[in-house]
């Protein structure tokens, strides 16, 4: 993607080698047609997905969509009703979750009560062809890597919540699997811990080597955890990418409106010339430009969405296409942003992120209440969306 | 802290003076010196010193204890067979019917139990000639039979409580089910085993009704033989027999009790300092 970084985007050149990857291997991990039905419900319909390996992949989604079960199907908890899962490019699906060289870590930590942290992080080795010190070795290996070296002889009872998260993330990485599956692994976190934690995360992976599979519900963690991403819903699959793709070109309201804050509008193309279509936006009070898609005819009914932090705010009304006039609503100041709420003359509301770039003082403001104001925004920035 | 309601204190101590006066002054009785039931003479321990050298008494103690921990520990082995099932296989077809025909031996009347297990037994003898005669297999199935549904029951319940995720988790890391077993699910459960243990064996050792419908002659438990003894009018050495049998059970309940109750508050105390860490 050659478009101008946003904070997004930095954000993802810090998998370099996903990316490097990215071009010349055939996927690690293969989930073709996969189904899973409890009965005559549908958890999981369909599901195609292609991972790499060494990627931090995520499963996004609501609750109830399908991503734990999606995970354990991998696992082999669950076997799917239909399709097959290939890791390595051998096929996993009948084989038993003892005999996969996938780990997981759940999302209650499931740690053995009755066991020490050295026991527990110990415990799958003992599966493995290894020697006594090895094994030791091994375990004094994985504790040192998540910085719980002194807490090796205590219970799981006797550390704290993020500790004990740290055990259960060195015990599944103690067998060195191919495949590590993490299942919300920082919802138990309070917020700063989450933060620092997410970081530590990327930093094992990076060490390791190991390709992840974070299941999340947070959209905020999948995009700075994952080099790729996927938004489910109702046990589909809606978009498969990075970060800054599936947050700068949705291909569903519903994408568009799970990653980040959007604003709709109902509209109607106009005309479409090479890749700039003209659509008549009458909730906006105007025609404007947008980059078209493929598959537009004049007269067709269509979605126009556009970022809030995409929009410029000023008094004077802009050069350019996009230009659009309302009135100050609501007006919040953030300290790095402010966040304004523009009533548009057909009486919508609309949404609009501004970066205070600038010092200034309390009556210099851009805007204030009840000020008219212009809006404008490129047209590249606008997005048009089919369903 | 609220004051502690006056009434439900009285009413407390009437409950337990109700039940264990007569159970403390049999005790007391026991060391009485006089042979008059009923009448004191002075403290003897000479009652305890005949059952020693009674051969009969001591021949029913060592069949009730031989009977009490055969049936308990296969009891306890079905039982935990029958609650890890109930717990952990939760979409097999009849679970429903399978769990209530568990436990409903738990509100039987005994005198059901013990015809229904007697006439099983006249049945089997009739038809596949074991077991030929009634005695100590006849009562040992039937205390198993009965004293299974409460490992059931207890072992049931602390699965439930239990984070199936552990199990799930030690396969993952690669081991087979039986594996999970012996590594993970039994040494969780094991507080509950051993109390199931516990009190099938006071269970069985205390019993009279179902070991009259199915014990044959020669095959005398104590608390058949204080049953009977009984008959023939309360005499010192009965007490002595009851406060051994009393002492007993006591230990059985109690010890079961506390392993529960100490699982339980370590598990409680688990939670807590979790909910503290995350804090
Ligand atoms: N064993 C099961 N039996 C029946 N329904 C299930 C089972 N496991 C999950 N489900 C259902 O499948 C749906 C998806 O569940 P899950 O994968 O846990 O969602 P998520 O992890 O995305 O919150 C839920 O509606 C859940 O009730
Ligand atoms: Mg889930």
């Amino acid at each position: 993607m050659s478009e101008p970084a946003t904070n997004i985007g930095a954000k993802v050149a810090q998998f370099p080698r996903a990316a490097a990857l990215a071009e010349k291997e055939p996927p690690f991990i293969r989930v073709e047609g996969v189904t899973k039905r409890f009965g005559s419900f549908t958890a999981v319909s369909s599901v195609n997905l292609e991972i790499r390996k060494g990627e931090i992949f995520s499963l996004l989604g609501g609750s109830g969509c399908g991503k734990t079960t999606l995970l354990r199907m991998l696992a082999g908890f669950e076997d799917p009703t239909e399709g097959r899962i290939f890791i390595d490019g051998q096929d996993m699906t009948d084989l038993p979750p003892y005999e996969r060289p996938v780990n997981m870590m759940f999302q209650s930590y499931a740690l053995f009560p009755h066991m020490t942290v050295e026991k527990n992080v110990a415990y799958g080795l003992k599966h493995m062809d290894m020697t006594a010190s090895q094994r030791a070795d091994r375990v004094r290996e994985m504790l040192a890597l998540v910085q719980l070296s002194d807490f090796s002889h205590r219970k799981p009872h006797q550390i704290s919540g993020g500790q004990r998260q740290r055990v259960a993330l060195a015990r599944a990485l103690a067998k060195q699997p191919k495949l590590l599956l993490l299942d919300e692994p920082l919802a138990a976190l309070d917020k700063k811990l989450r933060e620092a934690t997410q970081f530590e995360l990327m930093d094992i992976q990076d060490k390791t080597g190991t390709t992840f599979i974070v299941v999340t519900h947070d959209q905020e963690e999948a995009m700075t955890l994952s080099s790729r991403l996927a938004v489910m819903d109702k046990g589909r699959i809606m978009q498969t990418g990075t970060a800054t793709e599936v947050y700068e070109y949705p291909n569903s309201k519903l994408v568009a409106g799970f990653i980040g804050s959007i604003n709709f509008f109902e509209a109607t193309i106009r005309d479409v010339r090479d890749d700039v279509a003209t659509v008549d936006a009458p909730e906006l009070g105007a025609t404007v430009e947008a980059r078209a898609i493929p598959g537009l005819s004049p007269g067709q009914p269509i979605t126009l969405a556009i970022r809030p932090e995409k929009l410029t705010i000023s008094r004077s009304k802009p050069e350019g296409p996009n230009a659009i006039s309302g009135k100050v609503r609501d007006l919040a100041y953030f300290g790095k942003d402010s966040l304004y709420r523009i009533e548009l003359p057909s009486g919508r509301v609309l949404s609009i992120n501004s970066v205070n770039s600038r010092r200034v003082g309390e009556n210099e403001r851009v805007a204030d209440w009840e000020d008219a104001v212009w809006l404008s925004f490129d047209p590249s920035s606008a997005i048009l969306l089919k369903d | 802290m609220n004051r502690r309601p006056v009434f439900l204190i009285t009413m407390l101590c009437f409950g337990f003076a109700f039940f264990y006066i007569p159970i403390i002054s049999m005790m007391v009785y026991s060391f009485n010196g006089s042979r008059l039931a009923t009448v004191w003479g002075g403290f003897s321990t000479k009652w305890y010193i005949s059952l020693l050298s009674n051969r009969q008494v001591l021949k029913a103690v060592i069949l009730s204890l031989e009977i009490a921990v055969l049936s308990a520990t296969v009891a306890t082995i079905l039982g935990t067979m029958a609650g890890i099932a109930m717990a952990r296989f939760k979409r097999f077809r009849g679970r429903t019917l399978f769990s209530g025909l568990v436990t409903a031996p738990l509100v039987m009347p005994e005198v059901i139990t013990g015809i229904a297990s007697l006439m099983l037994f006249i049945l089997m003898a009739e038809y596949i000639g074991w077991p030929a005669t009634r005695g100590f297999t006849t009562v040992t199935l039937a205390h198993i039979t009965f004293s299974m549904v409460f490992v059931t029951t207890i072992v049931h319940s602390r699965l439930v409580q239990a984070d199936e995720a552990i199990e799930e988790a030690a396969m993952d890391l690669g081991s087979r089910p039986w594996q999970v077993m012996k590594d993970i699910t039994l040494p969780v459960i094991s507080p509950a085993i051993l109390s199931g243990w516990l009190l099938a064996f006071t269970i069985s050792l205390d019993d009279v009704v179902i070991t009259n419908f199915t014990t044959g002659p020669g095959t005398t438990t104590l608390p058949i033989l204080i049953w009977s003894k009984v008959k023939l009018g309360v005499t010192p050495d009965i007490n002595a027999l009851a406060t051994i049998t009393v002492v007993i059970v006591g230990i059985g309940v109690f010890t079961a009790g506390w392993l529960l109750n100490r699982a339980e508050k370590r598990r409680e105390l688990d939670i807590q300092l979790a909910y503290q860490a995350n804090q």
